[in-house]
């Protein structure tokens, strides 16, 4: 099949102006004729649910959380970007627009973006409206702050809290249809598997996670918005439920996988401290605006950081890039953080630390000053590692936290199976090789809230109006191969955890598909994937029953499938012969180290065709025209 | 293991919401005092399922304390012995080695038990749907700077917006109220100016939803401040009795 | 009207119910221990008999007494509903010894507290203002000189008598002396304070209502959201200083006069 991204033509500002006009309408009167299955109720799927249950759609929403609220969204902490020039600082859509292609390291669709920028303007409004409780200064208006290494002050802000604050917004319009009866919410259930009808999306199979109980959804259309599949290296800034079995089987049924190797590393997350651990913290990016990130001059140097002198210190990142300094891009300060590490003068028990020093900024304002901006941080830094970072340097290393890749969509947020739509983290998404700070929520809501809503009525208006059964034959034998998938897994029973598994797996991909990959890495981890997944089919134990609660039963469908999309990540980044963004290949630097992009032979999206278990896939190439930005090499120097 | 410390716990068990439950006694060996007190479960689950027994279901998620989704009573206390924090980020060095850590359910009649520690928590969704949000359509809305607020009153809304949902607060009660949840969601709106205009009816109606879930009614003890994980005031409390009343006599 | 029912009916009407009634209550208190203060007099127990003379007899007070009474009996039967359904909320209790941390000990035990004050006020009731109005008892007759106050002369006359002649309280005028006609409550007071076990039920009483308003007066203040920074403070000092300490030791004080006296 030849992939078609539907850009619409016109000069780019137009472009989604003109499109929104061209989409067909479906009749106010009709709407309620047609039902919507989204699962995953995160910033994406809470916004699109309440969006299309207020136009009037019947909405079913799907999370495995007791609670919409819960989605992983609520742990975004810095803030959402838009482009409203509030500080007259020289900010445009054209500008956030530009900073994002750029910060993508051209690895996204122009068009894609510029709407991106376009819509973040209404949704500051929308959810102010809401009753979201921004920053805001003493005139009364909202504050705003810069991030993520951008140049303008664009970012709004609550608190440390912004994902949870933005989250709750879009979970208080969600409610407030499900008051209204024009949303059912299904929580604590699981999406097991797309069921397709005549080649078109038409419902899903799904587990209630308390009774274990297998039930049918049809819909007119079904949208997925379950996230990233980060999890995917077992330790990460995830949470612990995300997961990728609903893109992955989407996958398996057609839709498919957009630039599955583009991973995030979050250059400032608190380090591993033992085997036990289940999971990795973030420290706010925003912590690099005060804090100076260092490493001593000498390898292994055995004295406490306070007690290293000034000019014993090797304050890297402002050495390596003097006008950016520490606000330099997270692919940017991960990689340099690695790379210290790696050449032995990283701190800590493990060595694989580096220092995140607040000393200057509290000797300059004082520490009360430093307490208002930051005091959550350093309470949550203080209570995970027992040390008082106002007294000593926080010790951070990168860790796993977005995924750039994931299902690949059209313009209109279509996977390649009519009627599947994927929205949020959980498609291959407009942030390119590398997602820049405070634009997830952006893409997040802009997606759920402006996007989808105009453009899944352009296909349901071409779609019959009469309800969709879900006891046809295609839906049955979904709902049996679901119920097999589940007693196979049960039916192993050997001797090696699910968690054992996952932990296996996660050491597998951090080591051969994190944040330095090489063909022959790569190679290697491919064999060693295939071998693991040969292992968990034969040696997994899962305790317990279907029937029931079983939260093991539950893991061992993820990680199966993180079997497959993990070996497919290493194809994908063993296919990229060049570095860009979060992708880094060795073999592909520039003499100082820097990702060394390939432009003639990789501006395209990789789109991977599942071809059957255990066939490799196909490879589908989507050429990233550049029409308004001019490719250079990115430089923060 | 990585850890030296060894203790003895004493868990709740529950198959389902049906069955009677009952304690049962489990040794944690080998405990590091880094580990969050999930962490903890996680190494003494891994060795139920190898001795054949079900692992506790306890409910979690985000593990940074932002997601609400944990909810055990420690020892006593909802979250565990330290104040402010959920029990995901509670950590082992907050316990002595040889301790007994008794680790039980939320109790309360709007709570059901699902499974051992897990419970039902759909009441709260239910009191949200009731009210707790600004009718506002996508697409219909002003400029977000047109209407100025206060930064007092911005950040006093924040602070109550901050409830994560957790359940605490019911917990702790000795009522099992869930007043402390309710209004913190109604004073985040009361604030507002963009909330202001269905003030009446959205109190009115959160309310009526509370007291027929069943929660038991506020007596003003304060535990649920202090247990609270993000410091929720009794200010709230006190606001909403205010909305309450001023909904219900002044005026319609 | 029907959102007055609505109110009253919901969780958040009923504490208002509960903060009104009690702080009309400890308003009430104020009175009564005011009152009270003349039976320290050592004045054979003129002011105090003239003061309940005056309290049953001056209409306005007879309305507000019946109202007192109202108000106990609504405030009693609210606080029952309220501990029976907050007691359903939780069926199935906790097995860890509850930590109860950031709470007060009275706060936790008001139904507790307000069942022994209930208890007492029944007690109270028989003992004095049942005695008092329906019992039989004996009257006293002052001779006041008239421009000093001083008693010249006191006189009991015993239930019998006082039945047969159908006595009446009164004053007159006789000769520039007052001659006052009263029932002897204060008597009645004396003879019951010498009693060590009345005395012990008082006091531990007094300890109930001491608990009981060191929550409820602020508690109230609380639910009718009079609340802020400036005078959060001010609330909670008075109290606990007025109505945790003071009027209960002030009624305290009275059964262990009669005591030691």
């Amino acid at each position: 099949m030849k992939l078609d991204s539907k850009i619409p033509s016109g000069p780019l500002s137009e472009k989604w102006d003109n499109h929104k006009f061209k989409c067909k309408l479906v009749n106010p009167a009709n709407k309620r004729k047609y039902d919507v299955i989204i699962v995953g109720t995160g910033l994406a799927g809470a916004s699109a649910a309440a969006s299309l249950a207020e136009l009037g759609y019947n909405v079913k929403t799907f999370c495995f959380q007791d609670s919409p609220r819960r989605a992983h969204s609520i742990a975004a902490q810095g803030g959402i970007n838009a482009a409203k020039n509030y500080r007259n600082d020289g900010d445009s859509v054209y500008r956030l627009f530009y900073d994002t292609v750029k910060g993508g390291d051209y690895r996204a669709r122009e068009a894609n973006v510029h709407r991106l920028a376009q819509v973040s303007v209404n949704i500051i409004d929308q959810c102010v409206a809401q009753g979201v409780p921004f920053a805001r200064e003493y005139g009364g208006l909202l504050d705003n702050r810069s991030f993520g290494g951008a140049q303008v002050s664009r970012t709004f802000y609550a608190k440390g809290q912004t994902g949870q604050q933005l989250l709750l917004g879009a979970y208080s319009a969600m409610n407030r249809m499900i008051g209204e009866g024009k949303i059912k919410s299904y929580t604590r259930h699981e999406m097991l598997e797309v069921v397709m009808v005549d080649g078109q999306a038409r419902g899903i199979i799904a587990r209630d996670l308390i009774t274990g109980e297998i039930e049918r959804h049809s819909a007119h259309a079904v949208v997925l918005a379950t996230g990233g599949y980060g999890n995917v290296f077992y330790l990460t800034t995830y949470a612990r439920g995300s997961n990728a079995t609903a893109i992955w089987r989407a996958h398996k049924k057609g839709a498919y996988f957009g630039n599955p190797c583009f991973t995030q590393i979050h250059p400032t997350c608190i380090p591993v401290s033992g085997d036990h651990q289940s999971k990795l913290t973030l420290m706010s990016e925003s912590l690099r605006n005060d804090g100076r990130i260092w490493v001593p001059k000498q390898k292994g140097d055995p004295r406490k950081p306070v007690d290293i002198p000034e000019g014993e210190r090797d304050y890297y990142l402002e050495r390596r890039y003097p006008s950016f300094g520490n606000l330099v891009p997270r692919d940017i300060a991960s990689r340099a953080a690695k790379d210290m590490c790696d050449k032995g003068f990283g701190v800590g028990n493990t060595g694989l630390a580096v220092y995140l020093d607040f000393s200057d900024v509290i000797k300059r304002t004082g520490e009360k000053a430093v307490e208002a901006k930051y005091g959550n941080l350093f309470d949550m830094y203080k209570q995970i590692t027992g040390e008082n970072p106002y007294k000593t340097p926080m010790m951070i290393y990168p860790a796993v936290h977005y995924t750039m890749g994931g299902l690949w969509v059209d313009y209109n947020l279509m996977t390649t199976v009519p009627g599947l739509y994927a929205c949020g983290e959980a498609n291959f998404s407009d942030h390119g090789a590398n997602r820049l700070g405070a634009s997830a929520l952006m893409q997040g809501l802009a997606d759920g809230y402006f996007v989808l809503p105009y453009t899944i009525g352009d296909y349901l208006s071409d779609v019959e109006r009469t309800p969709i059964a879900n006891d046809s034959p295609e839906f049955m034998d979904a709902e049996q191969k679901v119920k097999d998938r589940l007693q196979k897994l049960l039916n192993i029973k050997g001797k090696k955890t699910v968690h054992e598994f996952h932990r296996e797996l996660g050491l597998l991909m951090w080591n051969h598909c994190g944040m330095g990959r090489t063909a022959e890495g790569l190679t290697a981890g491919i064999e060693k994937i295939k071998k693991l997944r040969a292992d968990f089919w034969e040696n997994l134990m899962v305790p317990g029953g279907e029937q029931e609660l079983n939260q093991n039963l539950e893991k061992a469908g993820r990680v199966a499938d993180y079997l497959e999309l993990g070996e497919l990540m290493m194809v994908d980044a063993l296919n990229r012969n060049e570095s860009c963004g979060g992708h880094f290949r060795e073999e592909y630097q520039t003499p100082e180290n820097e990702a060394r992009r390939d432009d003639e032979g990789y501006a395209y999206v990789a789109a991977w065709e599942y071809k059957g278990d255990n066939q490799p896939h196909e490879l589908h190439k989507e050429d990233l025209v550049f029409e308004s930005v001019k490719l250079t090499q990115r430089s923060y120097k | 293991m990585s850890g030296n410390m060894n203790l003895t716990l004493k868990v709740w068990r529950q198959k389902n919401a049906k069955e009677s439950g009952r304690f049962e006694t489990y040794a944690a060996k080998g405990v590091s005092p880094d580990m969050s007190f999930l962490e903890m479960l996680d190494v003494v689950n891994e060795d139920l399922s190898k001795t054949g027994i079900d692992p506790i279901a306890f409910d979690h998620d985000c593990r940074e304390g932002i997601c609400g989704t944990c909810s055990m009573y420690i020892n006593g206390r909802a979250h565990g012995p330290v104040k402010g924090v959920t029990a995901c980020q509670l950590h082992m060095r907050s316990f002595a080695d040889g301790e007994t850590i008794i680790i039980e359910p939320w109790r309360a009649a709007a709570f059901p038990v699902i499974r051992d520690l897990i419970v039902d928590r759909q009441a709260f969704e239910k009191i949200q749907q009731a009210g707790g949000f600004v009718s506002v359509n996508t697409g219909s809305t002003p400029d977000a700077n047109s209407i100025p607020v206060s930064k007092v009153n911005a950040d006093e809304a924040f602070n109550s917006a901050a409830c994560i949902g957790c359940g605490a607060c019911v917990a702790a009660c000795k009522n099992s109220s869930a007043m402390l949840f309710l209004s913190a969601k109604v004073s985040q709106y009361a604030l507002l100016p963009q909330g202001r205009v269905e003030a009446k009816k959205r109190v009115k109606d959160m309310l009526k939803v509370h007291d027929d879930a069943g929660f038991g009614a506020c007596t003003n003890t304060e535990a649920c401040e202090a247990e609270c994980p993000k410091g929720i005031s009794v200010s709230n409390i006190a606001r909403l009795n205010r909305e309450y009343a001023a909904a219900m006599l002044v005026g319609e | 009207m029907t959102n007055l029912f609505e109110f009253l009916n919901s969780s958040v009407g009923k504490k208002w119910l509960m903060a009104l009634t009690g702080l009309f209550l400890s308003l009430f208190l104020i009175v009564h221990v005011s009152g009270n203060l003349a039976l320290f007099k050592d004045d054979g127990g003129l002011a105090f008999n003239q003061y309940t003379v005056f309290m049953t007899t001056f209409p306005p007070i007879k309305v507000i007494s019946y109202l007192l009474y109202a108000t106990i009996i609504i405030h009693a039967i609210n606080g029952f509903y309220l501990v029976a359904k907050n007691m359903k909320a939780r069926p199935v209790k906790y097995e860890a010894k509850k930590n109860n941390t950031g709470t007060t000990w009275a706060s936790r035990n008001m139904g507790i507290l307000g069942t022994i004050l209930l208890i007492f006020i029944a007690t109270h009731l028989i003992h004095f203002w049942y005695e008092y109005k329906f019992g039989e008892m004996d009257w006293k007759t002052y001779v006041v000189e008239a421009t000093t106050d001083n008693i010249l002369k006191e006189e009991v006359i015993t239930a019998a008598d006082a039945k047969a002649q159908h006595l009446k309280p009164a004053t007159m005028d006789y000769m520039g002396n007052k001659i006052i006609i009263c029932k002897d409550l204060y008597g009645v007071v004396a003879t019951a304070f010498k009693d060590p076990l009345v005395v012990a039920f008082y006091v531990i009483s007094m300890l109930g209502l001491s608990y009981h308003l060191l929550h409820g007066f602020q508690s109230a203040f609380q639910t009718l959201s009079i609340r802020g920074k400036n005078y959060q403070g001010l609330i909670k000092g008075i109290g606990t200083f007025v109505f945790a300490i003071i009027i209960p030791a002030l009624f305290a004080a009275m059964p262990i006069y009669f005591l030691t006296r």
